[in-house]
């Protein structure tokens, strides 16, 4: 199988389809592709699906205790829309031929990951502000970069859901805001989120550059534009400010701004730590893993019941 | 104290508890639906209902008067002055109970709020119009999958039916109409909803037939949310609804 050793393209197609990226032509779905590159993009958008899907749980978490009903609204709104960006992840992979039921099949055994930010609790009403603020912009980094993929359903995809999330994230940043204007316990519980959701947000980008075997090939056919390390580096650079305005104290003893390079200089993220959470065992990786099959196999019945629905209505427009 | 309060007061307080808890109820089904469809559109559902809340009670709060916004109504009084009718409070249940108890209840505010967009009130007459439109579409929703359950296998034909038969004693309510409410119908500011219920039923058969399901028997029926006399399921939707002004009272979120 040489087509799947891109890196020795026996195929003749293939120089073309790297002529085409190298374009920035846009690969659309009935366009001849290496089988890995096929292959690659599912397993990254039925990921992202998967990781749309799933944080509906910690926020969702929040929904029925929301502070006042303005806020209940807006986090309502806000899960709907991640639900919404779920279904239309789903779709854009559909069209690489991946079916939904083995997508959601892959997430439930494991075999397929998610975020591993929504591994982690939430306690607090601040830590909805936090997510908004900090795990929203965090997936803005990576989202608008890939506006620009090459995968064509992929790109337009971002482009209508990156809207949406900075939407969220200046509501988080709003809640944030209140927050730290509130009371001392307020300002607590805002300063805990933050303490909490930090380095966390910073996982997200994944693993360093060296240590990131995919990078390359992905640069190279331009799934990916920039890489874990400079997109985590902007996060920084742009989040530091916005939590001293908010008069938080970001968790990290080593942050400070580095005049030569103009960025900020920041310390290492617990790597075993990162590690742990993406093998399944964060604190909340069974919890949601349970929840998603539990809700699933509730279903089970209504799915089974819509399909007869459907058959027999076929069966009886046939007969008509 | 219910003699000294106003009475628009009273009917607004009335309809936005309604709207409150189910929307509580509804938003229960996020991450939880058969589909993620079906979870965009209980949120959707649970939306609207909120969005109701919040323009009811509001208005509640100016007819009464004494500097009462949305929240503190919503978060601040105990069970007993909730005013919410029976059948909103209910506990979720599968979803073929969430289907059931959704239409009766979109089988009655569809020409419920049609009335209401007639009041002489033209605040409650505004909110009517939009909520008309809304429970119209939640109609087609329910009414859709009432038929797809009680017409699809045996196992969902049994749940559909089973809920049904759950849902059926709350629904006398919903006509129930006390005396100040009779008051307000009067003077064209409410809606008599005795007048609504043939409408219900035809409605409600025509779904049914379509579903293959029975219409269970009217012979029990439980009522009294309107005297703030609840199911024991109310303090635990409120528990959960006002747990952070509960904890932390006073403060602006
Ligand atoms: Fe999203
Ligand atoms: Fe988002």
């Amino acid at each position: 199988m040489p087509q799947d050793n891109p890196t020795a393209p026996m195929d003749d197609r293939e120089p073309v389809f790297q002529a085409r990226i190298d374009r920035d032509e846009k690969i659309e779905p009935k366009d001849w592709m290496p089988e890995k590159y096929r292959r690659t993009m599912i397993r990254q958008i039925s990921q992202h699906a998967h990781s749309e899907v799933i944080g509906m749980q910690p926020e969702g978490n929040w929904i029925t205790r929301a502070p006042s009903l303005r806020r209940k609204a807006v986090l309502l709104a806000k899960v709907q829309d991640e639900a919404g960006h779920g279904l239309y992840l789903y779709s854009a992979a559909e069209t690489l031929g991946a079916t939904r039921e083995d997508m959601i099949a892959d997430l439930q055994s494991g075999k397929a990951k998610y975020s591993s930010i929504f591994n982690y609790p939430t306690l607090t009403w601040a830590d909805i502000g936090a997510i908004g603020w900090l795990v929203d912009g965090a997936a803005i980094m990576n989202q608008v970069m890939l506006c620009r993929t090459s995968y064509g359903p992929y790109a337009r995809g971002m482009v209508r859901i990156c809207k949406e999330e900075s939407f969220h994230q200046r509501q988080g940043y709003e809640i944030m805001l209140t927050l730290s204007r509130g009371s001392d316990q307020q300002k607590a519980m805002a300063q805990d989120a933050l303490n909490r959701y930090w380095w966390p947000s910073l996982m997200m980008f994944g693993p360093r550059d060296d240590d990131s075997p995919n990078t390359q090939q992905s640069m190279k056919w331009r799934i990916k534009r920039q890489t874990n390390d400079e997109l985590r580096q902007r996060f920084v650079d742009q989040t530091v400010p916005q939590a001293e305005y908010l008069g938080l104290t970001v968790p990290d003893p080593d942050l400070h701004w580095n005049k030569e390079r103009e960025h900020y200089d920041f310390g290492e993220i617990d790597w075993d730590e990162f590690w742990q959470v993406v093998k399944g065992n964060g604190p909340c990786n069974r919890q949601r893993i349970a929840h998603h099959v539990a809700a699933h196999e509730e279903g089970e019945w209504v799915r089974e019941a819509a399909l007869a629905y459907q058959a027999r209505k076929a069966s009886a427009e046939e007969a008509a | 104290m219910a003699a000294s309060t106003h009475p628009i007061f009273e009917y607004a307080l009335a309809l936005g508890d309604d709207a409150l808890v189910l929307g509580q109820r509804i938003a229960e089904w996020c991450s939880n639906g058969p589909y993620l469809e079906e979870d965009i559109a209980l949120s959707n559902v649970a939306l609207d209902y909120i969005g109701r809340a919040r323009m009811l009670l509001s208005y509640a709060g100016e007819a009464e008067g004494q500097g009462r916004n949305e929240d503190q109504l919503a978060f601040t009084r105990d069970c007993r002055d909730f005013r919410n009718l029976l059948i909103y409070e209910l506990p979720r249940g599968d979803f073929g109970f969430t289907m059931a108890r959704q239409l009766a209840v979109d089988a009655f505010e569809v020409p419920f709020f049609e009335a209401l967009t007639r009041s002489s009130d033209r605040t409650l007459a505004g909110i009517a119009g939009k909520a008309l439109k809304e429970s119209r579409y939640h109609l087609r929703h329910s009414s859709g999958w009432v038929i797809r359950l009680g017409a699809g296998t045996d196992e969902s034909h049994r749940r559909m039916q089973d809920g049904l038969d759950q849902v059926w004693g709350y629904t006398p309510e919903l006509f129930q109409m006390d005396a100040a409410e009779a008051a307000l119908a009067e003077s064209g500011v409410a809606v008599d909803r005795a007048e609504l219920r043939q409408q219900w039923e035809s409605t409600l058969d025509e779904v049914l037939k379509q579903a293959t399901l029975g219409r269970p028997a009217d012979d029990w029926q439980i009522d009294g949310g309107r005297r703030g006399v609840h199911t024991e399921h109310l303090g635990h939707l409120l528990s959960e609804l006002q747990f952070m002004q509960r904890a932390y009272p006073g403060l602006e979120w």
